[in-house]
């Protein structure tokens, strides 16, 4: 089928077959390589809808790395899509489209990034945008904490020790990605926080209702107000 | 013959997705009620191996805010609009339908009769479209479930209370569970089942109701592909619509379309029955005499 740019929640994405370039096993994660099509790259932070083969629905993940032709994901097999995803082998092929969503907001003084576990996945091609700017990482095990060589330049805690822990009294402009406990407690050391977040999500471009998440009282689509959201009460 | 192709309601959103819904014969709204719903709490989505459940429960801005805000940037669109009508009483359809009947924009009304994410009205369907009908001269279609042992006798009631047409089917509930924890996967606990299993259900139903009833007949249920669209017609179907398929593709009406363009496959014998939009100008006012 062609690849024609289509107006999705006011943004433009395009939705290509693309050939699995690579895909290497970092701990319990997989890094997939995708070639990158005429697909554009996107602002870190945004999302693509990942065809999860023997899946009925796509799969949403973030972009972790833009290298020149290529589209890198970081995905941990924890379901049956995860694991379709992390199967994929140079040879086969999915259907992917994107970008997708609200990135972070590029423009701030004093990046810290925050990460946890596989919510690392996009601080790698956002910490290329800001210039490698400091980063905070924490992991449930060293097994899983082998993934930090992505941000090697990031401080790493394991668990039992929280990456809150690490955050200083006065963090700057925090962004952040990870499990929701450990946005809520960054929220709550850091207002103003940019917090990447995560939902169940059908269609990834405001067609479904299904990621909606409270903000202000009232739900609003992840996918089309998000992913990135500043301050969510 | 050209077959016309729509959303399912709740499968697309004509404002976030233009060029998606510019593809379509007709887009069909989201379910609209009297007042503004917030819907289920999340998560509202789960999959299973063949097909996927949603909760969303009829999230909406309500009648008010949909004719003085979404309707008029539909209309921009140049797609014959259809609006799904929802609620919790025949005094709520009776109300929505009541005030769309003074919007031109509007060209059909479907009655989502059988959402399995809600309470259910105390009415029955028959009294529900009998409410709809007293209150407006747009074309009425009633979408029924597949979760009824004789679907063609609720067809017949509906059309006997005045019903134009039937939007055949609308998801079935269903529960998916956590593996780790054996609790729900959706927030609300039960969902609306759709995708390629609702397929042969949906074939079955709209069989069944073309045998049944005079009026024409909208089919939709894990179509994919011009064969599914084909499969419909041949039992019955006048237009089919796209629904659980627009979340992974949303070139699926352009593809199919081109699909069916291309297709040399025998379609049976194709229905005499117009599907109302597709010739705006002979819309009745009352009954179908499509037939």
């Amino acid at each position: 089928m062609p690849c024609d740019t289509v107006s999705l929640g006011g943004r433009e994405a395009r939705r290509e077959r693309l050939d699995v370039l690579g895909a290497e096993q970092i701990g319990p994660y997989t890094l997939l390589r995708l070639e990158r099509g005429e697909l554009e790259p996107g602002v870190p932070g945004q999302f693509f809808m990942l065809e999860a083969p023997g899946r009925p629905l796509p799969r949403p993940m973030s972009l972790c790395q833009a290298p020149p032709g290529g589209l890198t994901f970081l995905l941990e097999p924890v379901g049956p899509g995860t694991r379709s995803l992390c199967s994929l082998r140079p040879g086969d092929a999915i259907h992917v489209l994107g970008p997708l969503g609200n990135g972070f907001d590029l423009d701030v003084q004093s990046p810290l990034l925050v990460g946890g576990g596989v919510g690392i996945a996009p601080l790698p091609y956002l910490a290329e945008a800001l210039g490698d700017p400091p980063a905070l990482l924490g992991f449930r095990s060293d097994r899983h904490a082998e993934v930090a060589c992505l941000l090697p330049d990031a401080e790493v805690v394991v668990e039992p020790r929280l990456v809150t822990d690490l955050l200083p009294d006065d963090p700057g402009d925090v962004l952040a990605c990870g499990p929701e406990p450990m946005l809520e407690a960054v929220r709550r050391r850091a207002s103003g926080a940019q917090l990447a977040w995560e939902a169940p999500m059908a269609c990834g471009y405001g067609a479904c209702y299904g990621c909606v998440v409270e903000v202000g009282g009232r739900y609003r689509r992840l996918c089309i107000d998000g992913p990135v959201l500043r301050d969510v009460a | 013959m050209r077959i016309p192709l729509l959303n399912a309601s709740g499968c697309l959103d004509a404002l976030t997705a233009p060029t998606v819904a510019s593809q379509l014969d007709a887009f069909v709204t989201k379910t609209v009620t009297p007042l503004p719903r917030e819907g289920n709490p999340p998560p509202r989505i789960a999959e299973s191996d063949a097909g996927m459940l949603n909760s969303i429960g009829l999230q909406n801005p309500g009648i008010d805010a949909f004719v003085h805000d979404t309707l008029p940037r539909i209309a921009e669109l140049a797609v014959p609009i259809w609006v799904s009508v929802g609620g919790f009483a025949a005094s709520d359809y009776s109300e929505v339908c009541e005030r769309l009947d003074d919007e031109p924009s509007v060209d059909v009304v479907e009655l989502n009769l059988s959402c399995p994410n809600v309470e259910e009205a105390a009415e029955s369907v028959t009294e529900l479209v009998a409410a709809a009908r007293a209150v407006t001269t747009k074309p009425l279609y009633a979408k029924l479930s597949p979760a009824t042992w004789d679907v063609a006798e609720s067809a017949r009631a509906v059309e006997a209370a005045g019903a134009d047409g039937l939007s055949l089917v609308n998801t079935i509930r269903g529960l998916t569970l956590d593996a780790g924890t054996r609790r729900p996967s959706l927030g609300r606990g039960v969902g609306g089942y759709s995708g390629p299993a609702l397929r042969p259900i949906a074939l079955a139903c709209v069989h069944a109701c073309a045998e049944a009833v005079a009026v024409p007949i909208v089919g939709m249920g894990g179509v994919t592909s011009a064969d599914h669209v084909l499969d419909l017609v041949a039992v019955g179907a006048s237009g089919v619509a796209l629904g659980t398929i627009l979340f992974s593709d949303p070139w699926a009406p352009r593809r199919i379309r081109a699909e069916l363009d291309g297709s040399t496959t025998a379609t049976g014998v194709p229905s005499e029955r117009r599907i109302h939009d597709f010739v705006p100008e002979t819309t009745p006012r009352r009954r179908s005499s499509a037939k």
